[in-house]
């Protein structure tokens, strides 16, 4: 009987509605936590599995031997490989293109990688603007590599002690 | 001038007092387009600052040309017309509502001589639009001829007319407060600091005024006219371009309508709080733009309201608080403490 008393006395002085109008009249002053891409980002992981590259030896050689195990190890089968041998009787990739509109960023193929050639980089800002802008090919890979070799060793030298 | 009164003789006189009147009803309708518009900026931004967000910061400094571009691409849209819709209704239905949410202006006075139509019947005269505008909705839903906008209709058409009761009943005792149903009168008679204002002896009125009036307006928390989740966006589903934003600029010329009459009748208008301070057009922005940020509040704070505990509320909980306070306000007024209401 007490007891609904208060509750009716409660809900007709509006005690929950202005209680909740509390709570978000603190949060309107609180110190707003919006990150303000792209002037401000968030922090990164060195194992960001971004856009792919395919990576060099230092002396310019193309460390992918074409053993195609990223291929086989693809869960959305993005890459596809083809290899011949070249005059110096090692095997090389004539064809190594990422379909990045099916790929997942899964990084399975950075991981079955035994040379360290198919990486993942930390970058996600990329866009297509037309069909077939997403299909990228052995030249394109390599591009991506050459230019951010710097960061992408920089990362797997951080993270070698648990590889 | 001389020309132009050749030319119209003797109805020279009528003719300046309709260009006259004109002039003043876009002195109006011009500033309340523009405080909508920057109404919807104001809106993102504070609840966007109550989930500890910034709200729309890119367009103009702190974000300011954003209604401005808005506007400027519902109005570059294309307006698609349904094929099962009802041509002729579909279009009238977004001009019945904001005619309406426009036209209750002409009684509104701004300050102490400040008011396009000055009569006597003002608050019979806002009520009286008001219930017009749900027509609009009501013909807009059905025109569309689609499930969510009908369904839509009819769930803001109850809504509306229930709590049009509550809201009316309320009025009642401003009335018998007043003694008057010119709005100016009313606001005069509250004079005197804001001890005198009519919201501390109609606290509960006061109370029940404003909910109702979100409800009214359609805004959350009783939103189901439009609940996203549930029906889309109710019975503008249909509506693209700018007759999309007609309905819109009509939802928040209502929502600062009903602010308004709730500032003219229990806040004291354009009175200053307390003597020493000059009364001022400014007073009843102020006291407009607090109650606006209440509906903004409200929508930042409460989930939907089900749709059976809307009538329910509107029903079994306003209406006999309203009665009840207004035989409370009615029986005091024959004792002694008469003067606490006038």
């Amino acid at each position: 009987m007490l007891n609904t008393i208060k509750n009716t006395l409660g809900s007709l002085m509006l005690v929950e509605m202005l209680k909740g109008m509390a709570l978000t009249g603190r949060y309107f002053f609180a110190k707003k936590i919006t990150i303000q891409y792209p002037e401000e980002r968030t922090p990164q992981s060195n194992r960001f599995r971004g856009l792919h590259a395919l990576r060099r030896y230092p002396n310019g050689e193309e460390r992918c031997i074409a053993c195609k195990l990223c291929e086989a190890v693809c869960p959305a089968m993005a890459i596809t490989i083809e290899s011949e041998q070249r005059e110096d009787n090692t095997r090389r990739t004539t064809r190594y293109d990422i379909d990045l509109t099916k790929c997942i960023f899964c990084g399975f193929c950075e991981e079955s990688c035994p040379v360290d050639s198919i990486v993942e980089t930390r970058i996600f800002d990329y866009h297509g603007e037309q069909r077939g802008d997403l299909m990228y090919t052995k030249d394109m890979l390599l591009a991506v590599g050459d230019q951010y070799e710097l960061q992408i060793a920089a990362d797997r030298q951080q993270d070698k002690s648990y590889r | 001038m001389q020309f132009l009164s050749d030319v119209f003789g003797s109805h020279w006189q009528d003719v300046q007092l309709v260009a006259w009147t004109l002039i003043k009803i876009i002195a109006i309708v011009l500033p309340l387009m523009i405080s909508v518009a920057y109404l919807t900026y104001a809106e993102r931004k504070v609840i966007g600052y109550m989930q500890v967000r910034i709200g729309p910061n890119r367009v103009g400094p702190f974000g300011l040309l954003q209604p401005l571009a808005d506007g400027l691409k519902l109005l570059f849209k294309e307006i698609i017309l349904p094929t099962a819709s009802n041509k002729a209704l579909f279009f009238i239905g977004p001009v019945l509502a904001i005619a309406p949410a426009f036209a209750a202006w002409a009684v509104v006075p701004f300050d102490a001589d400040m008011v396009l139509a000055d009569i006597d019947a003002g608050l019979l005269y806002i009520l009286a639009m008001t219930s017009v505008a749900v027509y609009g909705v009501i013909i807009a839903g059905w025109a569309s001829n689609s499930k969510y906008a009908f369904l839509g209709a009819l769930r803001s058409a109850a809504q509306i007319v229930s709590y049009e009761i509550a809201m009316g009943f309320t009025l009642v005792g401003v009335l018998m407060c007043a003694n008057s149903l010119n709005l100016g009168k009313i606001v005069l008679g509250q004079e005197g600091g804001f001890w005198h204002w009519y919201f501390i002896p109609l606290f509960p009125l006061f109370i029940v005024y404003f909910i109702s009036a979100v409800a009214e307006t359609n805004r959350a928390p009783f939103d189901v006219a439009e609940g996203e989740s549930e029906i889309v966006a109710g019975f503008h589903v249909e509506y693209s371009g700018m007759a999309f934003a007609v309905f819109f600029l009509a939802e928040y010329a209502n929502m600062m309508l009903v602010s308004m009459l709730a500032a003219l009748m229990f806040l004291g208008g354009w009175l200053s709080p307390v003597p020493f301070l000059p009364d001022s057009f400014l007073w009843l922005l102020a006291k407009v733009g607090f109650l606006l940020f209440l509906f903004l509040w409200f929508r930042a704070t409460f989930p939907r309201y089900r749709y059976d505990q809307i009538m329910r509320l509107g029903w079994k909980v306003f209406i006999p608080i309203t009665l009840v306070w207004i035989i409370v306000v009615g029986g005091m007024m024959q004792t002694q403490w008469a003067y606490l209401f006038h």
